[in-house]
């Protein structure tokens, strides 16, 4: 049981990384990743909401979609889940914790559109996890994006100081250093 | 008429939105494995589009301002999900080459971004255009990118062998660094024909918060709007 949860965490926070394998949250991770700050800020925002949506969306496809066959509306049920969450999330972090809510606030409307989260929780469904072992990977999903959004960030902020030639200014030298981590994360799949 | 061809030029070459809008990343990289995947999902997005931003256009004076974004999704998720089964029911193929980014098509900010953008202030005719444009747009660049990745990481093109038996294939361009490798290239050939016509390589796809001014809408034109409301 514990080895099976350790396994799915490792797996998806490593060796199928997220953002380098999957290709899922390339948006935020190539957009919100100029300063390590707003990364380690954007990162934390999606392991919080990850690991909830994963956790809601588990409950809702056993005890709602399933009993009543409709499971070929998950797609649907689910994107309006995860936007209510994200809505909800924010209202109860404004109203409660104020700290937390200056830290993850402004990243929490961007997060809906992050296709990891809706890809996660259909992950869980297709690969039949259990609500648990869903959670787990839920949340070791989101920290792999953690992991590799705070590298990525890192590596901007020296390269901010080289001289890059003009045309690769910009988008082509991220992507080129994010296909440089995805050719370093390759080396994680050993792990298997 | 003529702005239909407008809209469609736009979504084509002046705002494409691989290439200079780079929105859409996620389709973008992970199922260009071959130029015939490229194609499946840009004309799956297409319909897509297509269908979404005519719905939202006849809705738009129906659906209440305060509630567009959740109507928007509601919207976008039904269609993406009439496609997902007419495709698992007559191109099962392409079912399982696509897998997992065909649901996640409602999450492709280029859809939420144009029904913001376009399809809530335009009429049903000139919204299907500029659904038609954007598609085919990223079509074009999905297949384009796709075009590359096969043949130098499989010696073909559109599965017929091209390259003679002595090519030694680099499998690397078909696994997920070579995604993110070819993009990098295929921008930076952009920006440097952008450079030599003397204009400057504008969009660099970073979101500082300027939603007025950014181009990008990574978020779906989320902030943007909630920045005009206040």
């Amino acid at each position: 049981m514990i080895a099976k949860l350790i396994m799915i965490a490792i797996g998806s926070a490593f060796i199928n990384n997220v953002v380098l394998s999957q290709f899922l949250g390339i948006c935020p991770f190539l957009g919100v990743s100029r300063k390590i700050n707003t990364a380690a800020g954007m990162g934390g925002a999606v392991i919080f909401v990850i690991t909830l949506a994963s956790f809601v969306t588990g409950l809702i496809y056993k005890f709602l979609l399933v009993p009543f066959d409709i499971s070929y509306l998950q797609t649907i049920v689910f994107i309006l889940v995860i936007a209510a969450l994200v809505q909800f999330v924010e209202m109860f972090l404004k109203k409660t914790m104020k700290g937390l809510y200056q830290a993850l606030g402004v990243y929490l409307p961007l997060i809906t559109t992050n296709c990891a989260v809706l890809g996660v929780a259909l992950t869980n469904v297709q690969k039949d996890y259990t609500i648990l072992e869903g959670v787990v990977n839920g949340f070791a999903t989101a920290v792999g994006f953690f992991i590799a959004i705070v590298i990525l960030a890192g590596l901007r902020e020296k390269i901010e100081y080289n001289n890059i030639p003009r045309s690769f200014r910009g988008m082509p030298i991220v992507l080129l250093t994010a296909c440089l981590m995805a050719i370093a994360f390759f080396g994680f799949s050993g792990l298997k | 008429m003529k702005k239909c061809f407008e809209r469609l030029f736009n979504g084509l070459i002046k705002e494409n939105p691989t290439f200079v809008l780079m929105l859409g990343m996620c389709p973008t990289l992970a199922v260009t494995t071959s130029a015939i995947n490229g194609i499946g999902m840009g004309l799956t997005t297409t319909v897509v589009l297509i269908m979404s931003n005519i719905i939202i256009s006849m809705l738009r004076k129906v659906i209440p301002d305060g509630v567009r974004i959740p109507a928007f999704i509601v919207v976008i998720a039904s269609f993406v999900t009439i496609v997902e089964l007419l495709l698992k029911a007559y191109i099962p193929t392409l079912y399982d080459a696509l897998g997992l980014y065909i649901p996640l098509i409602v999450v492709n900010c280029i859809i939420l971004g144009r029904a913001e953008s376009y399809a809530s202030k335009n009429g049903v005719i000139y919204s299907a255009f500029d659904g038609l444009g954007m598609g085919l747009g990223f079509t074009l660049g999905l297949t384009c990118i796709g075009l590359v990745r096969e043949l130098i990481g499989n010696g073909s093109v559109f599965d017929i062998a091209v390259l003679p038996e002595s090519y030694e294939p680099l499998t690397i361009f078909i696994l997920a660094p070579g995604a993110f490798l070819v993009l990098a290239f295929l921008v930076a050939i952009m920006n440097k024909i952008k450079l030599a016509a003397g204009r400057d390589t504008g969009i660099t796809g970073d979101c500082d918060k300027l939603c007025k001014a950014c181009p990008n809408k990574l978020c779906g034109g989320r902030r943007y709007s909630e920045e005009e409301t206040r």
